[in-house]
């Protein structure tokens, strides 16, 4: 256990003091929520489906969990670069708790970053339908955090180095983000658009958050939440796999 | 301490290592020496349960490294080729880190820490973040991580490569110091022979993956009719250059390989 926790302290600590980088992953859903939020208001109003800051809050806040969680994934290829992470492999711990630790670490500083994305979109004018709900939303912020920290860890023990992550950047994540409905409502879908987006688990995830803050779900809260625990299960099992079968 | 018979690893068709055996005895400063590519790294790598062997049997402290990963690793510390600290922490959350890694009690932890990166120099800096450490520091506040959890081997894979010879020096004489106090026994490459030749009780000689000499350096210098160490390697190994960079070819396979797995 104090392994798990050193290691989840370590990642936070590394949060906390790149500042920078904070503030830097503030712009891109600062930029969807004002561009798009403001851009698309009123086309979007015009089609009876009501405010889009409302709509959109929800899916911004997916997005920065997605984003932040993958990346601290892939942190362990900058661990890998810079050397550390042979030292946690040569130590005398199982490497279950070592991928436990980074991978909720990871989760932890995706969560905070969620909060932070949430607070701008409460200044922006989004309103939660009730306050109670923010709680439940709290809660699959957490599970978003906790399944995409678990991928990025596949990911991370997958590639050997930077030159693969931007094909994942851009044959993964960014497919994960614009098929999950964060942007747009998953009702009268064409055929095709409407599989892909219900095998994306991030729809879920937005879908949840939706039904927390603001009352609308596609799929129903218990589905939501059904399927996160299930893909969370999945991917911690195949990042704990992934991560053993490291080798320097 | 370190017993190693018939050791072979292969990556393909390529035999790394071919057939090495040695014995450290305990309390020793054993130097493994070699040109490029000779096979030093990947050996230190299966002691350290890094790799698994393709065959040939290992005992540290009596213990399998493959067998036995965790209680093993217990027994030994280990100074990387390259750099291993966490840039974004001070010297002294590394420390406490690597403590928490090695279960070292906190009270133990919190004590050593501090007598070592006392003795190394480094408690002025402790809280200062090792980014901006200089590369002597990073090398020395690594070797003192490595002494945290009192091992009873230490691995020591080309600890002063691009060190000034102050710091080298400097070291050396803390390594000595420690296996002297401590009764650690070192296990060390370098490509410096003037190093080998001042700390070393025994030497051992690899190239192509087996070992071409073992001895005291007094022992491989008679062998060679030699009167420096450095002239006893060229001796052993030939004046021809090793080139360990990757070609082309190379590089393609490290981009199917990181894919591949």
């Amino acid at each position: 256990m104090a392994v798990v926790f050193a290691l989840w302290l370590r990642e936070l600590k590394r949060y906390l003091r790149s500042r920078a980088q904070v503030v830097a992953s503030l712009g891109q859903p600062l930029m969807y929520l004002l561009a798009l939020g403001f851009g698309l208001g009123p086309v979007f109003e015009k089609a009876g489906q009501g405010d889009y800051i409302q709509f959109v809050s929800p899916g911004v806040v997916g997005m920065t969990i997605l984003f932040s969680s993958i990346f601290s994934g892939v942190g362990l290829l900058w661990d890998r670069q810079f050397g550390f992470l042979k030292e946690t492999l040569v130590a005398p711990v199982p490497r279950i708790q070592i991928m436990a630790g980074r991978t909720l670490g990871g989760a932890t500083t995706a969560l905070i970053q969620g909060t932070l994305v949430l607070t701008v979109c409460l200044i922006a004018g989004f309103r939660p339908h009730d306050w109670g709900g923010v709680l439940l939303g709290f809660l699959f912020m957490a599970l978003i955090a906790v399944v995409f920290a678990a991928l990025g860890t596949i990911i991370g023990s997958a590639l050997r180095d930077m030159q693969g992550f931007q094909l994942v950047m851009n044959f993964l994540v960014m497919p994960i983000f614009f098929l999950s409905g964060a942007l747009y409502p998953l009702s009268n879908l064409p055929a095709a658009l409407t599989v892909v987006t219900r095998l994306d688990p991030l729809s879920y995830g937005v879908d949840g958050l939706r039904a927390a803050l603001i009352g609308q779900s596609h799929f129903g809260v218990a589905t939501d939440l059904a399927v996160l625990v299930a893909v969370a299960a999945l991917f911690l099992a195949l990042g704990a796999r992934a991560f053993s079968r490291i080798q320097v | 301490m370190i017993h190693v018979e018939n050791l072979v690893k292969t990556f393909g068709d390529v035999r790394a290592v071919d057939g090495v055996s040695f014995d450290v005895r305990a309390g020793e400063i054993f130097a493994f020496l070699g040109p490029n590519g000779a096979g030093k790294t990947t050996t230190i790598q299966m002691l350290t349960t890094l790799l698994r062997p393709t065959s040939g049997a290992i005992a540290i402290d009596g213990l399998d490294p493959a067998g036995r990963p965790l209680e093993a690793r217990r027994r030994f510390g280990i100074v990387f080729q390259d750099p291993s600290l966490d840039q974004e922490l001070t010297a002294y959350e590394n420390m406490d880190l690597h403590g928490v890694l090695y279960h070292v009690p906190r009270k133990a932890r919190a004590a050593r820490t501090q007598s070592l990166l006392t003795l190394f120099e480094l408690w002025d800096r402790k809280d200062t973040r090792v980014k901006t450490f200089s590369g002597g520091m990073k090398r020395r506040l690594e070797i003192a991580r490595s002494f945290l959890h009192t091992p009873k081997i230490l691995f020591l894979d080309e600890p002063t490569l691009g060190l000034d010879p102050q710091s080298r020096n400097q070291l050396w004489t803390h390594v000595r110091r420690l296996n002297d106090a401590e009764g650690v026994t070192v296990f060390l490459t370098t490509h410096y022979m003037d190093e080998a030749e001042r700390v070393a009780h025994r030497i051992a000689v690899i190239d192509h993956g087996r070992i071409v000499a073992q001895g005291t350096p007094a022992e491989l210098k008679q062998q060679t009719n030699t009167d420096a160490l450095e002239a006893a390697f060229l001796a052993l190994t030939g004046t021809s250059i090793r080139d360990e960079s990757a070609n082309a070819a190379d590089q393609m396979r490290q981009v199917a390989r990181m894919w591949r797995r």
